[in-house]
């Protein structure tokens, strides 16, 4: 009967408790999802254990030392290897939770389990106990992690991922706190998502359409932590050492301190794509936070050390991460969760793309061994929920393998390619021998995506790893001392040169080439195929003062200085419109490599030397320029020539004829000074000479076909 | 928690006093949502709410969703400068429409039109 009124299931029959403990009303709980996770009346813990024998649900009041209330699962409440509980009538806000977890105790099987100990949930979607970056809570607390209930609902006013094309992308990596965090950066509360969201107009004038989100799962900056011979407090301020995979960072919101970390991030990840940017994240599935045998008890190893980590047959922990352990995310449940956890950020915050350190750690098994087929990736790379996702391997590790052309990708996975990295460092310093390949790289280096496409490249110069843009140019040698490792730690093989000088000089001649190089180096990268990727500051010539492994550092060394904006606007200029023609001129980005035709949307590319056609492949070449032909935006014949010289000497280069109607156009040349170094897409240059052009000394020159003006 | 009631002037006026949290959301939300009904105005005066959790701001939230269904407009007055702080640190500010005082709030509603109002 249609009485008017549709029937609105408003209560449900298990919205009741069925037995009391410790004094508070529970029933039975829902094994999935894991975690605790809001239902009719109560809170829903569900946790996966095999191996134990018994597991309590402890209560705190928040910030309290010591629990308000312990409860056991009673057995009927376990299914298989997984306990829930439903606990009715829980103060949202004021409750932290964790689990006391009994099980066998032989390390030399690899348990390790603890009753003493009580345990963070892995599926937490919020941690209390470090929610303002910097301030050490107790060493001596008990339960240091503290999980958290959080108000998952959120108003995302019609919010969904962005879905842009990843050849459409020009990816900017930054760290949430070094971005806003100098005193520089004229925000309300520096350091924050929330001052993030304040910068966002920046990168849209910039035209980065990507952000590349450093680690914000939570993470302890304290841990490791230890003072360098100057005093100076060093942290884990990277990141890269996660202490719970469903948490936003606490200490990167405004609102960490009111347990509003979940909303804060969101909204940022809202404001991102309200500007046409997406959010990608950078995550570190390799390890955990918990270290080698030595480290703390967090929450994995207590709970199924076995299942959790690879572990060799003495029950050690194997350390292809190079940070301790090594999670065993091959085995079913670890795999389990991994997904579960790309799903959860994908489905319940929108992010857009997930960039994967170390990730071929993620192809090994549970004895180590590199897998022909990870189950892992195979699952990642075929799962609906991130169909639409950006998904960037990191394709190596730190037990030496290196699989950057070769990870198993199923046509799905990009990877952060380190070969055009080298190469194009390697080129631009002027090292010999490297014309052949850079032409590969320029191109989307098919001999490694040849199957996959150019998409598959992530272009990278410069990352947060390493030397920044303008370091690379300014010194030869890594500066860590301030690390606190007698400058041993940091890559040695940067293919950095200083110009002449090694760091700060005030020779004119000296800055002079090194605004060239960065300017050279920014060129490349951004009409290269595939996703071009630079580190936050780069565009506005950030140094770190050639520390090549700024980790540690909580500093100005670390924070982008934002009085560079002003200072280096010229080079934000050539960076914005170097961007801008990379976005006017689609056969720069496609997917495909060149087809040898335009026909049906492939492109051309030739290559030359100082003559058309006759490119110095030889060891001793320094020079190289390509002519591409594409297609543009309206389907008419796009071209566009760029030479590159890493010679000292000038060079005149015999350029290669247009159809008639068209003539070559200057849009960038490196030798020459602000502002004539860029010009405006589409106000570029008419060229006097149409038969040669002179390329200056380590410099780089793009040109454009333009109409013929009609002539007045 | 104290809940004050005012239907003198042409809009309602709701003013509370003390933390909206989770312990006092309950109740601010049993007392807040039955005023919002169709084509409904509604002040909420906060400048005696020091302090606001996530249940007190979802309680807001929830009044605001109301009213979006009703047709019906609700202004928040006198937040104190933390409160407004986490509002805009969330991105929730954006959300309400915000009044330094009554005055302004009053103006505020009667330039809200309802849709047979014609008004933009």
């Amino acid at each position: 009967m249609n009485t008017g009124q549709p029937h609105l299931v408003r209560d449900r029959i298990d919205a009741f408790p069925t037995h009391q403990i410790a004094g508070y009303d529970v029933r039975p709980g829902r094994a999935l999802p894991f975690g605790a996770v809001p239902v009719s009346g109560g809170i829903n813990f569900s946790l996966f254990s095999g191996p134990a024998t018994a597991v309590s649900l402890v209560l705190f009041r928040r910030g309290d030392a010591e629990p308000v209330a312990e409860l056991p699962f009673p057995d009927e409440f376990r299914v298989g290897g997984v306990w829930s509980m439903t606990v009715f009538a829980l103060d949202y806000d004021n409750v932290e939770y964790g689990f006391r977890v009994t099980g066998p105790e032989h390390p030399q099987l690899g348990d390790r389990f603890d009753s003493s100990r009580i345990l963070a949930d892995p599926y937490a979607r919020a941690m209390s106990g470090h929610e303002r970056w910097g301030e050490q809570p107790d060493p001596n607390l008990s339960y240091p992690y503290r999980s958290r209930l959080v108000f998952d609902d959120f108003d995302w006013d019609g919010d969904r991922p962005l879905r842009l094309p990843s050849e459409e992308l020009v990816v900017y990596e930054l760290h949430v706190r070094g971005f806003t965090r100098h005193p520089s950066s004229g925000v309300t509360h520096p350091g924050t998502y929330a001052a993030l969201v304040e910068k966002i107009p920046y990168l849209r004038e910039l035209g980065v359409n990507c952000v590349e989100l450093m680690p914000v799962f939570e993470f302890d900056e304290f841990e490791n932590h230890r003072w360098n011979e100057d005093g100076e407090l060093l942290y884990n301020y990277w990141g890269y050492s996660t202490v719970d995979f469903f948490a936003p960072k606490a200490g990167y919101a405004a609102t960490g301190p009111l347990g509003m970390q979940c909303d804060e991030f969101r909204n940022l990840i809202k404001e991102f794509h309200k500007a046409g940017i997406q959010v990608v994240l950078d995550v570190v599935f390799n390890h955990t936070a918990e270290g080698n045998e030595r480290g703390p008890m967090i929450n994995f190893r207590g709970l199924d050390n076995r299942t959790f980590y690879m572990l060799t047959p003495e029950g050690y922990y194997y350390n292809f991460s190079g940070t301790g352990n090594t999670l065993n995310c091959n085995n079913p449940v670890v795999r389990d969760m991994v997904l579960s956890c790309l799903r959860f950020w994908a489905s319940e915050y929108h992010i857009d793309g997930f960039r994967f350190d170390l990730a071929a750690v993620l192809g090994r098994g549970p004895d180590g061994a590199p897998m022909a087929n990870p189950p892992l990736l195979e699952s990642l790379a075929y799962d609906p929920l991130l169909r639409d996702c950006l998904l960037v391997a990191e394709a190596w590790d730190a037990g030496g393998l290196y699989q950057v052309g070769s990870f198993p990708h199923y046509f799905r996975w990009s990877e952060w390619n380190g070969k055009y990295r080298d190469t194009v460092r390697s080129f631009l310093k002027g090292d010999l021998g490297q014309v052949g390949e850079l032409a590969t790289r320029l191109v989307g280096s098919p001999d490694l995506y040849a199957t996959r496409g150019a998409h598959s490249s992530v272009n990278f110069i410069s990352c947060h790893d390493g030397f920044t843009l303008a370091d690379l140019f300014a010194y030869t040698d890594k500066h860590n001392l301030a690390n606190g490792e007698n400058n041993g730690d940091g890559a040695n093989d940067n293919n950095s040169w200083n110009c002449g000088v090694e760091g700060d000089t005030d020779d004119p001649e000296i800055l002079a080439l090194r605004r060239r190089q960065i300017r050279n180096a920014m060129s490349l990268l951004l009409i290269s195929q595939g996703i071009p990727m630079f580190v936050a500051g780069d565009e506005i010539g950030r140094s770190q003062s050639g520390n090549n492994n700024a980790y540690c550092h909580d500093s100005p060394l670390s924070w982008l200085d934002w009085s560079l904006q002003e200072q280096n606007a010229d080079l934000f200029r050539f960076v914005r419109n170097l961007i801008a023609f990379r976005a006017a001129h689609p056969m720069l980005r496609s997917r495909r490599h060149p087809t040898g035709s335009i026909e049906d949307g492939g492109s051309v590319v030739s290559w030359h030397g100082t003559q058309v056609g006759r490119p110095d492949w030889s060891p001793g070449s320094r020079l190289l320029a390509m002519s591409r032909t594409g297609l543009d935006a309206d389907g008419e014949p796009d071209h566009v020539y760029v030479a590159t010289n890493a010679h000292w000497e000038w060079h005149d280069l015999e350029l290669p004829e247009l159809p008639s109607g068209l003539r070559w156009a200057r849009f960038v040349d490196t030798t020459a000074e602000a502002p004539d170094d860029v010009a405006s897409v589409g106000a570029e240059q008419d060229l006097d000479d149409q038969r040669s052009i002179p390329v200056g000394p380590r410099s780089v020159v793009i040109l454009v076909a333009r109409p013929v003006e009609p002539s007045t | 928690m104290d809940i004050q009631t005012d239907h003198s002037r042409s809009a309602t006026v709701v003013t509370l006093s003390g933390d909206l949290d989770s312990r006092t959301a309950p109740e601010v939300q049993d007392a807040v949502l039955p005023l919002v009904t169709d084509g409904s105005r509604l002040i909420i005066d906060l400048s005696a709410v020091p302090y606001m959790s996530s249940a007190g701001l979802r309680t807001l939230l929830l009044v605001y969703r109301q009213a979006q269904q009703q047709h019906s407009a609700v202004v928040l007055v006198g937040l104190a400068a933390d409160v407004r702080d986490v509002l805009d640190s969330t991105g929730f500010l954006s959300s309400f429409l915000v009044c330094d005082s009554m005055e302004e709030a009053d103006h505020a509603l009667s330039r809200v039109g309802l849709p047979q109002d014609g008004a933009a």
